[in-house]
């Protein structure tokens, strides 16, 4: 930081800092709002104590959500972990291709890629169950993982373009040079360097499955095999289920994103810019 | 036999490796399109290939279980019907000013995040990452939490109760519409009698525009940061020489800077606003009166619930074009028609 910021007094700095510390605390209310109400005893369980610390720590709330989302849980799991390993390699070599092979007309065949991105999911609802109907696939996880694959593809394809771009071209050249092909020159040059590319894609992917609702509530009808988002969404609107299950539910469905983007916030960031600004 | 296949298919590709080298086509082109015809074709289908079948619905007669893509008769009888209900035109309305809102408040407070972060000179990381935290998680786990705060009987009232205040508003449960401009808009334009439902600013929305802009206030912040990264130091060193405020140094000279990611700002997260479906499903669904239904949700109840699929169609279609007016300038703007 530069020391000469115009305007910067150490009061002007205070303030921000101040600033800073209000508004932190007032993002932090609903993340205190689930914390708080996951650990109270049934005593405490009810929406009207919602502000009130727990009495005794009490995890009879989360064992419960857990009984009703565990099997969700793993469902999200068994579907995200395939769709974005494939949506990220699919991704590596068409973002390679745009990034270091482009040809004529390149640039409108990746905007038009890309346009698969921002589409509203609602407008291919009907063709999906068809689609997926016909190939006998309607209901189950290969279906499932299928869509979000290729509806991921333009993102993944955006992301590794953008980080194969900052790759100097002579490094492929002198591997032209060499006579090897774009295959080789992919395996042996690129994907050595693509770790940090992956890392990025494959976060910014494991969030949209994860956090996926639309897919997830159309393709897979069956309460039992639905991923967690469907099933929160189901707890929350159950009757029969004390408040603060609900939250824990909450808790547990925010867990690996949370988690993800804890441990791994800059790459989080990287690839958020990247799916945003060209 | 096996290995004899794999020692003739290796033997073929050195051949194809060695051809390439020579003529360097099959070595550039087969490549590019082992790779990109794949996924041209599966893209192309899921994407272009569905819309179009869902544009033929959205036309036809199909209702009920049984698929039928006759031809409705007069052809956009759906779109006339359901832009005429007084549902329809409330989701309109609603998604409207959602959008409106949601993008004011998003925006300024990403901003304001943005050059309260980049001026910290402490504990950056750690602030940046509070902001952003929500944006990681699901619009239904967002929706869930904020749904309780503005419960009438619980969360924020409870506060507004503890300080005080008589008011007890009704939040996601109010179906007041303020500002109801229909009967001046039915006076202004002509052949009026088109709208039914109340054209203002449904109260019920003000806690979804909330949640959405604590989920997404944090990725305006983060675009905003990445630019102000980018200003050089010369041009805050040149203002602090002139003695300009800091007020006046972000709005005439760093505001300017950051107009391209004031853009992206507005783009994304406008087109994400005009999606709008999970986050009101978990928070309040349609809302007293259709005070917060939004087309994502119309749509979806059109098709699997009312099984009027041309109704759902046509909606979708709408909710396409609404994204395609934001988001195809930008994407031209961006990737066609730059020389970059």
């Amino acid at each position: 930081m530069s020391e000469r910021k115009p305007g910067k007094s150490s009061q002007t700095r205070l303030g921000g800092l101040v600033a800073l510390i209000v508004l932190a605390a007032v993002f932090l209310i609903p993340v205190y709002v689930m914390v708080v109400a996951s650990l109270k005893p049934p005593s405490q369980a009810d929406a009207i104590y919602m502000w009130q610390l727990p009495e005794s720590v009490d995890f009879s709330g989360v064992s419960q959500a857990w009984d009703e989302l565990g099997p969700n849980f793993k469902n999200s799991l068994t579907v995200v972990i395939p769709a974005v390993v494939l949506s990220s390699v699919i991704g590596a070599l068409n973002g390679f291709v745009f990034a270091k092979l482009p040809f004529r007309g390149s640039n409108v065949v990746f905007a038009a890629l890309l346009l698969g991105m921002f589409i509203p999911y609602q407008v291919v609802l009907i063709p999906i169950v068809r689609f997926l109907q016909y190939l006998d696939l309607y209901g189950t996880y290969t279906g499932l993982i299928m869509v979000h694959v290729i509806y991921g593809v333009p993102i993944t394809m955006l992301i590794f373009r953008n980080y194969y771009s900052q790759i100097p071209d002579e490094i492929l050249e002198a591997a032209q040079v060499d006579g090897a092909t774009p295959l080789q020159a992919f395996i042996r040059l690129m994907l050595p360097l693509s770790l940090p590319g992956f890392v990025v894609a494959g976060i910014f992917q494991f969030t949209n499955i994860w956090n996926d609702f639309i897919f997830g509530i159309t393709v897979i009808p069956d309460p039992s095999k639905q991923p967690i988002t469907v099933a929160l969404n189901n707890l929350a609107g159950s009757l029969s289920i004390q408040w603060n299950a609900v939250m824990a539910g909450a808790l547990i469905a925010a867990l690996p994103t949370a988690l993800v983007y804890l441990l791994l916030g800059k790459y989080f960031v990287r690839g958020l810019v990247a799916g945003s600004v060209k | 036999m096996a290995t004899q296949v794999s020692t003739q298919s290796r033997r073929l590709a050195r051949r194809a490796s060695v051809d390439g080298r020579r003529s360097g086509f099959w070595a550039r082109n087969g490549f590019r399109l082992v790779v990109l015809v794949p996924t041209i074709v599966l893209v192309g289908i899921f994407v272009y290939g569905f819309i179009a079948y869902t544009a033929r619905v959205s036309v036809s007669q199909w209702q009920g279980l049984r698929v039928n893509l006759e031809p409705n008769d007069p052809l956009l009888e759906t779109y006339s019907d359901m832009l005429q209900s007084p549902r329809f035109q409330a989701d309109l309305r609603n998604i409207t000013v959602f959008t409106v809102l949601f993008l004011g408040l998003a925006v300024v407070l990403g901003f304001v995040l943005a050059v309260l972060v980049h001026n910290s000179l402490r504990a950056r990381g750690f602030f940046r990452g509070i902001f952003l935290f929500p944006y990681s998680l699901s619009f239904i786990v967002t929706g869930v939490v904020w749904r309780w705060i503005f419960t009438p009987s619980t969360g924020a009232n409870l506060i507004l109760e503890r300080l005080g205040i008589d008011a007890r508003p009704g939040w996601i449960t109010d179906p007041t519409v303020i500002g109801d401009v229909s009967g001046a808009l039915e006076a202004v334009v002509p052949g009026g009698e088109f709208v039914n439902a109340q054209l203002g600013i449904p109260l019920a929305l003000i806690p979804i525009v909330i949640a959405a802009s604590w989920q997404l206030a944090g990725f305006a912040m983060a675009i905003f940061l990445a630019g102000l990264a980018t200003i050089p130091e010369e041009l805050s060193e040149a203002a602090s020489l002139d003695g300009a405020k800091s007020h006046q140094y972000y709005w005439h000279i760093a505001l300017p800077y950051l107009r391209p990611m004031l853009v992206t700002a507005l783009v994304i997260l406008g087109h994400v606003s005009l999606k709008s479906f999970d986050l009101v499903v978990a928070m309040s669904g349609r809302g007293p009166g259709f005070a917060t239904d939004v087309p994502g949700i119309y749509v979806f109840e059109q098709m699997f619930r009312s099984l009027s699929f041309n109704t759902g169609a046509a909606a979708s279609m709408v909710m396409l074009l609404l994204v395609s007016i934001v988001i195809v300038p930008y994407l031209y703007r961006g990737y066609i028609g730059s020389k970059a």
